[in-house]
């Protein structure tokens, strides 16, 4: 897809935002399960919700809902598709 | 040596939230806790079923999602598939998540097994306007697959079938996931480099060594520095410099699940938003979320209050008419009646009647966790809960908590860490079980209403609800600190749809937990009850002994009590509980309780329910018994100091619940306590600290009251 891409990190995650998975870090701690639940290099995503306090988020991915803190998707390097609001409004 | 006879062994594995237990309960007949969300299942449980040809063992355990453990819910998973074996393994496929669901279904495969797929939630696939191809699906996973919706048996005989056939003439599950051609290659030479040099090492072994080099084979090369160098030298050759071996596997299973579904699954064509997640919008809202909560709980005590009143005067009504019944035929015999009338009737009576109040606590929880709320719940709290040092996600057995604290013990297995398992265990007590719903329901009925009303009464009842969960939060802060830091792993939380609870499995519920309720009342309750009264009827006091006592009280407390009250209440205190009581009463005294509640609330150690026929045999029954409210209720309202001050005020009363709602009374949970943390030290601190706190708030409550009334 040739959307404008920027690079984004996990503070700038906004409800309805698409995103997509550039990179993973491997090392990282919390990494290995964050691939078996399928966030992988490509992978696309959609921010669903913000909790009340701004962390964590719900996500779409691969048709499940998953809810992350923003701290711990540190090891996924993360552009931002175009944002559609589809579920603002 | 195979035993052909023995009983083969099945099984049923998936990821969280599947719908195994669900299933288990189908094959089974038993009936396992389910629920909608992920982590219902903590422990393996086993059964038996019936196949046309012979009985099979099936084992449910956690949901997994990959082979590699985190948690200590998903080491008993694959501790039972990978090392007590299987002859069978039903691979429960959540037909609504399919892609991810077979990430862990493609790990099978590396493992030699005998695996047949029962396929769930087919109905919400096809609610949605999905569909899926079962032929299809078949011949991809190269196993049978079975649709099934276990809650309704629909595919149940079918499952059984196929299972049968599977047992009969097994065959190994074997996939080809389609790795990248490089990582084959690199695992062709690395396999032939072994062999050639002696060591057994097969093709898919050796691509789990280049791509995992904490996979189980590779600890075989640890100590063999010969070979490192082979295996890094392959290693390199696939991956490159950023070394990313996992990445890359769960890259080719996931493009692999990926063109399963898609040749095999329609996917929801409805484009509006489902109606889950119109109530998603709402339920979680950034405002509403947490008002919803609050109202939500707010409705669920107030109606435990008021809802239950009828029955409750039913029962109530019952054993008054029971006691009449009983008494003049055992006219004859004074000690046996009084043993049967107070004692027995009166105590284990007392507790009967909060049967309808914990059956409809029962019916909310079992309604909050079969619809999915309790995983947005946790998604709610996870920032709240953060900030003290609990992950969000120890919510959930908290909440579950307030049925009862053993279940929520066992569910903290879920946490992700140690630690926050363990901060988890250590406050899932406080979490105001239902137990101590007649305690609050009794004080409130007797103090509380008569002086405020009922609308009141419901929202001290909500409070009291609250008193343990508040505390809980600056124990855990506390607490926190002084435990060694452990691992610490993340929240990573999965939200199942919404679904309606599945009422029988609701009914199901609530029969067995009141079963479990009324056998407490039938066995502790009754044999506490005898005990108690028969510490309180002895040593009889000769008639007359107290006429003396009673002429020398004044004009003014001889018009508060009658002369055969008086009697009765000295002889009370002079019985072998009484003196007990009235030993231990100074270090209870600052709190507002007399030598009754003292005893009542020692008495409840091991189980505090006790604590309500304590009250109600220790407080006795007054000669002059208006009709309407019960005589329980009535003589605790009248009951004094020696001195005649009031007993039960507001404030004592509402001291003796922060204390029960405190306190640690309750030997089975200990026990569970002890189990989960593998130390008496843990449960003996969970008592102390407990107690300690239950102490120190019923007295400064107290004092205050005593304060402000002055
Ligand atoms: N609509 C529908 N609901 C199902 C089906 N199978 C299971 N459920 C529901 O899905 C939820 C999860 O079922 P469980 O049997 O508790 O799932 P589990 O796999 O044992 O879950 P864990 O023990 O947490 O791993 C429950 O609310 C079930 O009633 C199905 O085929 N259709
Ligand atoms: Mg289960």
């Amino acid at each position: 897809m040739s959307s404008q891409e920027k690079v984004l990190t996990s503070k700038d995650l906004r409800t309805g935002m698409r995103a997509r998975v550039a990179g993973v870090e491997e090392g990282q701690e919390l990494c290995p399960r964050l691939l078996e639940l399928g966030l992988l290099p490509g992978t696309e995503f959609r921010v669903t919700k913000v909790a009340p306090l701004g962390c964590p988020v719900e996500i779409d991915v691969r048709g499940y809902r998953l809810c992350l803190r923003k701290s711990e998707t540190g090891c996924l390097k993360l552009v931002s598709l175009e944002d559609q609001e589809e579920i603002a409004g | 040596m195979v035993e052909t006879s023995a009983k083969k062994r099945v099984a049923l594995v998936g990821n969280p939230n599947a719908g195994k237990t669900s299933l288990f309960n189908a094959l089974t007949g038993l009936h396992q806790k389910t629920g909608n969300y992920p982590g219902v299942t903590v422990e393996k449980s086993e059964g038996e079923c019936q196949l046309t040809f012979q009985k099979v063992d099936v084992v449910d355990v956690p949901g997994l999602y990959s082979l590699t453990p985190v948690s200590t819910d998903e080491e008993v998973a694959t501790s039972v598939l990978l090392d007590e074996g299987a002859d069978l393994v039903v691979y429960v496929l959540d037909g609504s998540n399919i892609e991810r669901n077979l990430f862990l279904f493609s790990q099978l495969a590396d493992h030699d097994l005998n695996v047949v797929v029962a396929l769930t939630m087919t109905d919400i696939l096809m609610r949605s306007g999905g569909d899926f191809d079962i032929a299809r699906l078949s011949t991809l996973l190269g196993v049978e697959v079975v649709p099934v919706i276990p809650h309704k048996g629909i595919g149940i005989p079918e499952l059984k079938e196929a299972m049968e056939r599977a047992i009969e003439d097994p065959h190994t599950l074997e996939l080809d996931v389609g790795f990248p051609k490089v990582v084959m290659d690199a695992a062709d030479r690395l396999a032939d480099h072994m062999n050639r040099r002696g060591i057994a090492l097969g093709l898919r072994e050796a691509r789990c060594v280049l791509l995992d080099e904490h996979c189980t084979t590779a600890d075989r090369f640890r100590d063999l520095p010969e070979h490192i160098a082979a295996i890094e030298e392959e290693r390199k050759a696939v991956l490159g410099a950023s070394g990313q071996g996992r990445t890359l596997d769960a890259q080719a299973r996931y493009a692999w699940a990926e063109r399963v579904r898609k040749e095999s699954i329609l996917p929801p064509q409805n484009k509006k938003r489902s109606k889950s997640e119109i109530a998603d919008a709402f339920l979680t809202h950034r405002v509403f979320g947490l008002l919803f909560f609050l109202g939500l709980m707010y409705l669920v005590f107030q109606s435990i209050y008021t809802f239950a009143a009828p029955l409750m005067d039913l029962i109530e009504a019952g054993k008054t008419a029971l006691a009449n019944w009983v008494s003049p035929m055992l006219e004859s015999t004074p000690m046996v009646q009084s043993l049967v009338v107070d004692g027995v009737i009166e105590g284990v009576g007392s507790v009967f009647v909060f049967l309808p109040q914990i059956v409809i606590l029962f019916f909310f929880i079992a309604v909050l966790e079969g619809t999915g709320y309790l995983a947005r719940a946790a998604f709610l709290m996870d920032k709240l809960l953060g900030w003290c040092g609990l992950n969000g996600r120890a919510f959930i057995p908290l909440l579950s908590s307030f049925a009862c604290a053993i279940p929520g013990v066992m569910a903290a297995r879920v946490m992700p860490d140690q630690r926050s398992r363990l901060l988890t265990v250590l406050v899932a007590p406080l979490m105001s079980c239902s137990a101590r719903l007649p305690v609050y329901l009794l004080l409130i009925g007797a103090i509380i209403e008569p002086k405020y009303g009922p609308a009141w009464a419901g929202f001290a009842l909500f409070a009291m609800h609250f008193v343990g969960l508040i505390v809980a939060i600056p124990i855990v802060f506390i607490l926190n600190r002084k435990i060694s830091k452990g691992r610490r792993l993340p929240f990573m939380l999965e939200l199942p749809k919404y679904q309606w609870p599945k009422w029988r499995d609701v009914f199901l519920t609530l029969t067995s937990r009141s079963k479990v309720f009324l056998q407490t009342a039938g066995t502790i309750i009754f044999a506490m009850s005898v005990l108690i009264w028969a510490l309180l009827t002895f040593p009889q006091a000769k008639p007359g002994t107290y006429q003396k006592e009673y002429e020398a009280l004044s004009v003014e407390r001889q018009s508060q009590i009658s002369e055969d009250e008086f009697a009765e209440l000295r002889q009370r205190e002079d019985s072998a509980l009484g003196r007990f009581g009235r030993t231990i009463e100074p270090v209870f005294a600052p709190a507002g309780f007399d030598w009754r509640i003292t005893t009542a609330i020692l008495a409840a150690f091991p189980a505090r329910e006790v604590v309500v026929p304590a009250m109600g045999i220790l407080f006795g029954t007054g000669a002059d018994v208006d009709e309407g409210s019960p005589k329980m209720v009535q003589s605790m309202q009248k009951a004094t100091w020696p001195d005649g001050r009031p007993l039960m005020t507001v404030w004592s009363s509402i001291s003796l619940m922060v204390f029960f709602a405190l306190c640690c009374q309750c030997m089975a949970t200990l026990a569970a306590v002890k189990r989960e943390t593998n130390s008496w030290k843990w449960a003996a601190f969970s008592f102390g600290y407990m107690t300690t706190l239950a102490y120190i708030f019923s007295v400064v409550i107290n004092q205050i009251g005593l304060a402000v009334s002055k």
